[in-house]
């Protein structure tokens, strides 16, 4: 399954590919990922959620790294579900900040979980990464993922709908979304 | 607290609900000292603004005092016991469309930004108590609301000014004056206004301020065409006349200069079978607004002028009169106000007296009231212009 997104985030060219390339960055606008660990330069362990509840983890190691251009990665052998990714980023028009090109590749022939994670991104297995960029553009230039009384959990966007109603939470629902 | 909510179709009801909290390190907690019922709010209520569900909090027109801050707010900015106007739309103040001071077309504010892009393309800015498409924001008509990217949008009052006389910065007086500044307003224009509803009065006081030649109110109430016409205005009924002949009597034959929606998707129309027609389309789906306004106004408008668009659409339109726009070189303005860019320019109007926002306002009423407010506003009953709510 092969996924390509770009967007363009109101910040400078430095400023986005500092902030991607500390990879522990990732999961505060990527759904999926719960953590991002940087082992050493080149490597990383990361964790994310699958379907039914499971927790995969891999290593991961940086293929490509020109300073303020492109960031490549690639799992190693031992991925449940192989995948690789790269991103690039170049200066919009009129100083108007910074194009994000990304490129996602995942093996999800290889394995029953592969199947499983195919199902999960469903028919528009895109939308995930379009959301993610939409929140990486929030983190950049907002500040953070916005929160709505509708859809509090602010990264998970398939939980689009139905959604909590846009009401305020109670003091239970917001300690269970929020985790405070 | 005390909210109205959403209760299904062509219901509301006034529930008790969880007080809002601080979500992003950005918001405000607003005591809400007064509201109202906007127009679009009874498109939601008629179900044809899609993604609306069971208990949520409507009301986008709304102001108050500041009760908390998150952590993240600029105090030079805004801080508690502060007395604000929150404007409708829901901006970050950061990305490119609210540098561009498009604050509607906010690119970070909706969190269901994905709803919202399949429906119109590309995403547009939360609103709320507007719906989940823009952002399922608890809305104003409750005794508090939580305000998003506080420091950006809302206006302080610093002065005497009664909340009457600035409420409606929340939405309706800079979405009346955008469509007139939409028209790019010249000394000698005629400018042809549908809708004397509220937005459609401060569209005609504003097209007055900016100067216009004459201001026409067309509507079929007859309550609110005297009241165009007791603020100045040319009124026209549609039911009694014809509504292009008149217009040309009224612009030397040329036609208005300028045209001025103030409807949007649920007009009604002088004529029954047309009427039925898209009555029909819009029940069965295969057309979600009923543009009957938009067309007459294309038609009407003399050539080379310009259409402003300030009544809502929520989908598609069928039978658009594309012939007439191209040929005869009409432009088509419109858009979701940017409030934010108009609210101090319009306060600065209120203080020096040109423009008289109070002057729509039929109904006070406790907001456990709603309901009923709802109903009068929609059925216009008792002469209802604009229904003012206190929590």
């Amino acid at each position: 399954m092969e996924l390509t997104a770009t967007t363009t985030v109101r910040r400078p060219v430095a400023e986005v590919y500092a902030f991607w390339r500390l990879l522990e960055n990732l999961p505060t606008f990527m759904e999926h990922l719960d953590e991002v660990r940087t082992t050493d330069e080149k490597t990383s362990t990361w964790t994310a959620s699958a379907p039914f509840d499971r927790t995969v983890v891999w290593e991961a190691l940086v293929i490509e790294d020109v300073v303020e251009e492109r960031i490549a990665w690639r799992s190693t052998e031992q991925a449940d579900v192989p995948n690789e990714g790269a991103v690039s980023f170049l200066p919009a028009p009129a100083g108007a900040g910074t194009e994000v090109h990304v490129h996602l590749v995942y093996d999800v022939e290889a394995g029953k979980l592969g199947k499983a994670v195919a199902k999960y991104f469903g028919e528009e297995p895109h939308q995930q990464l379009d959301d993610d960029l939409r929140r990486l553009k929030q983190v950049l230039e907002a500040g953070e993922v916005v929160r709505s009384d509708g859809a509090p959990w602010g990264k998970q966007a398939r939980k689009e709908f139905p959604q909590h109603p846009a009401q305020p939470m109670t003091a239970e629902e917001r300690r269970e979304v929020l985790g405070a | 607290m005390r909210a109205n909510c959403w209760a299904g179709r062509d219901e509301v009801e006034v529930r008790e609900v969880p007080d809002p909290a601080v979500l992003n390190s950005r918001d405000a907690i607003v005591r809400i000292t007064s509201t109202a019922i906007c127009g679009s709010d009874l498109h939601l209520l008629d179900g044809y603004v899609p993604t609306m569900q069971d208990g949520d909090v409507m009301g986008h027109e709304f102001m108050g005092e500041v009760v908390e801050v998150g952590p993240g707010v600029d105090p030079t900015r805004l801080r508690v016991g502060d007395r604000v106007v929150v404007p409708f739309p829901i901006a970050c103040g950061a990305c490119a469309a609210c540098a561009a001071q498009l604050y509607s077309c906010c690119e970070n504010s909706n969190p269901n930004a994905g709803i919202a892009e399949k429906m119109f393309g590309h995403p547009v800015a939360g609103i709320f108590g507007y719906s989940h498409l823009t952002g399922g924001f608890a809305g104003g008509q409750a005794q508090y609301a939580r305000v998003p990217f506080a420091d950006v949008g809302p206006l302080k009052i610093e002065s005497e000014l009664t909340d009457e006389q600035v409420l409606f910065l929340s939405d309706i007086l800079p979405t009346g004056y955008m469509g007139a500044e939409m028209c790019d307003i010249q000394p000698s224009d005629v400018v042809a206004v549908w809708g004397a509803g509220p937005v459609g009065q401060f569209a005609m006081d504003s097209a007055r301020v900016l100067g216009a030649a004459s201001v026409i109110a067309i509507d079929k109430e007859p309550y609110r065409l005297r009241m165009a016409e007791e603020a100045g205005h040319i009124p026209v009924n549609f039911e009694e006349v014809d509504v292009r002949s008149r217009l040309l009597e009224l612009s030397g034959g040329r036609g208005p200069d300028k045209c001025i929606d103030a409807v949007g998707m649920e007009a009604t129309h002088g004529s029954a079978h047309i009427h039925a027609f898209d009555r029909v389309k819009q029940a069965v789906r295969s057309e979600t607004d009923r543009p009957h306004v938009l067309r007459q106004a294309i038609m009407s408008c003399r050539s080379g002028g310009i259409v402003s668009v300030i009544g809502v659409y929520g989908g598609t339109v069928d039978k658009f009169p594309a012939g007439a726009w191209m040929n005869r070189s009409l432009t088509l303005r419109t858009g979701q106000c940017h409030v934010q860019r108009y609210m101090t320019p319009l306060l600065r109007r209120i203080e020096r007296g040109e423009l008289d926002p109070t002057r729509v306002i039929t109904h006070r009423l406790p907001l456990e009231e709603a309901p009923r407010g709802y109903a009068v506003f929609k059925n216009k009953q008792e002469d209802c212009e604009k229904v003012v709510l206190t929590p």
